[in-house]
């Protein structure tokens, strides 16, 4: 197969920054700054990840912080340090001798199926992000029931609206934009069902204060939702979703603070889409095959153990944005920015920029503060697995029932999610575990009466290879550096 | 390869679908009514988008004759012909 290949001559790199969105861009533009020689690597055909993720000629309209965007992308596109690799799906980081090789496939114009590249580097700065964490419940596999992201994505990359009646359900700060976005859009929200009881935010008022452009933000969204007349419910979830081809209506119920169901309390609500969300799940894949240490994080998500400078713990591997912690875009930037700075004085040596430093670190304390407060603010807490019957899908790739993961449990003796993954089959499909992996490892841990650990997630989260990738490509082989 | 004209059909399951420059095969799908594209190897219920952005494998959907493309992430192309995606797409091979 041929393909242009003549691009680049023979190139170790001093960087590979691993994902395009705020925390990979700001990291990279910040290394290349300061003379290391720098790729970023990123699956999008355009910058910008999750969080920017926009059309060809997009105008920002939709977007928070586009001018920031644009001043990243602009030096992504200019600095002669800085080369973006757009289109590549990395699936496997190996050490070796010299630092690291990136395995990746492209896909773009000049093929669909994936050709294969190798990157290497003397570091690299993993800046994957984060995907929306999912609980599932009856119905929740009938096309019209997407993730919150989804909708958003099909809205601000692709133009198009989800649906026309759209009920917007789970947990966090991100169902307001969502929502916000659809009726801006012209489309009808019959809700925003928020399950939890966000005022824990009120006992945080130092977190708050730092952080009072984010407060305005979300004030400005819920001023959307009223002038559209959109009811917005706490203590609130969709706790079924009807309809055989497509959705038809879901089932709203009012929770208890455990997210019980309160008797009496349901109702059925006719709508054509359900979007939903109950926080985010970090992309770790990357860290746990590299060994890195993990760690539990409040929020309940597995995420990569980083020091001050953003350095995991195996040498050469930094680590910025969601995959070390959820924090939104604003923390993953300042992340970002840091982790590139200490990258590159650590492979060149540049000197010091003690000043930049002490103000990067200082909003970084600030920004996490208020992610902790966030955590605080939205707990998930276990009473949604109340809302499954036995034969609710729970792995939709397997598609294993939430009755075959206790059975795994009460029948097999399985205490882990490992051994139920093994027994049962959920966590086993395409997305390795993606999805249902952090519903499942709740579900095995409440069956033997204990909590959650970062080891049970650990078990539905290691991806030795982190994307498909066709034998062929395998076996082709490549070398984007050309040697 | 040349850019796509900003606007152009493709054929899913022999119907023309209106798809502009750049836009997803799911997208494309979704703006012309389509909710489903694919039949899950089991219980043979149908799927679409889900997360939209490359992560869950729902979306799986036979284009140009191979299956397995996430249709959230392979951009439409005039011409493509599109088709439901019955299990992991190998039925053929009847193993």
């Amino acid at each position: 197969m041929t393909t242009s290949r003549a691009e680049r001559p023979a190139a170790l790199y001093d960087i590979a920054v691993l994902g395009g969105g705020p925390a990979g861009l700001s990291a990279a533009v910040a290394a290349a700054a300061q003379g290391s020689r720098t790729v970023l690597i990123d699956a999008g055909p355009r910058p910008g990840g999750q969080y920017w993720r926009h059309r060809d000629g997009d105008d920002g309209a939709l977007h928070h912080g586009w001018s920031q965007f644009r001043r990243l992308r602009q030096e992504l596109a200019a600095h002669p340090l800085l080369d973006h690799r757009a289109g590549h799906s990395i699936w496997h980081v190996e050490r070796t001798d010299e630092g690291f090789t990136t395995h990746t496939t492209h896909t773009g114009h000049t093929s669909r199926d994936g050709i294969p590249r190798a990157l290497r580097s003397r570091t690299v700065i993993v800046a994957t992000g984060a995907y929306d964490r999912q609980l599932p419940f009856p119905g929740w596999t009938i096309p019209g029931v997407f993730t919150a992201g989804a909708v958003q994505a099909l809205l601000k990359g692709q133009g198009v609206l989800a649906g026309k009646r759209i009920a917007v359900a789970g947990t966090g700060p991100f169902l307001l934009p969502v929502a916000a976005g659809l009726v801006g859009a012209g489309a009808t929200v019959v809700g925003v069902f928020e399950a939890g009881l966000p005022t824990a935010f009120g006992r945080h008022p130092v977190a708050a204060l730092r952080n009072l452009p984010k407060l305005a933000e979300g004030a400005g969204y819920l001023r959307t939702l009223l002038k559209h007349r959109v009811p917005y419910r706490t203590r609130t979830a969709v706790i079924a979703a009807h309809g055989t081809d497509t959705v038809t209506g879901v089932t709203v119920a009012r929770l208890d603070d455990q997210w019980r169901i309160v008797a009496g309390g349901t109702r059925e609500i006719d709508c054509d889409t359900v979007a939903v969300g109950y926080g985010f799940t970090p992309q770790t894949e990357i860290p746990l095959q590299l060994g890195c240490e993990m760690m539990l994080d409040a929020d309940g998500s597995l995420i990569a153990r980083v020091d001050s400078r953003q350095r995991s713990t195996v040498d050469g591997v930094y680590v910025a944005g969601e995959a070390c912690g959820v924090g939104g875009a604003q923390l993953s930037l300042i992340e970002g920015e840091l982790a590139g700075l200490h990258a590159a004085y650590a492979s060149n040596g540049p000197s010091v920029d003690r000043g930049r430093l002490a103000r990067l670190v200082r909003q970084r304390a600030a920004q996490r503060a208020f992610a902790a407060a966030m955590h605080q603010a939205y707990p998930v807490p276990d009473g949604w697995q109340t809302w499954l019957e036995k034969d609710t899908t729970v792995c939709r790739c397997e598609e294993v029932s939430a009755g075959a993961i206790r059975e795994a449990v009460d029948d097999l003796g399985a205490t882990d999610p490992r051994a139920v993954k093994l027994y049962a089959r959920p966590g086993m499909g395409l997305c390795q575990g993606r999805v249902c992996g952090y519903a499942t490892t709740c579900l095995v841990a409440r069956a033997n009466h204990r909590q959650p650990t970062a080891d049970d997630l650990r078990g539905m989260a290691a991806r030795p290879v982190a994307q498909p990738v066709t034998l062929g490509a395998l076996a082709a082989g490549a070398d984007d550096n050309g040697s | 390869m040349t850019t796509p004209p900003p606007g152009f059909t493709f054929t899913f399951d022999g119907e023309p679908v209106p798809a502009r420059s750049g836009q997803s095969v799911a997208a494309a799908l979704i703006a012309s009514g389509r909710r489903s594209w694919r039949h899950t190897r089991t219980e043979g219920r149908p799927r679409g988008v889900f997360c939209g952005i490359g992560v869950c494998f729902d979306c799986l959907v036979t284009v140009n004759g191979r299956p397995n493309h996430r249709a959230c992430l392979v951009e439409a192309r005039p011409g493509d012909t599109v088709s439901t995606q019955e299990g992991a797409g190998h039925d053929d091979l009847a193993c």
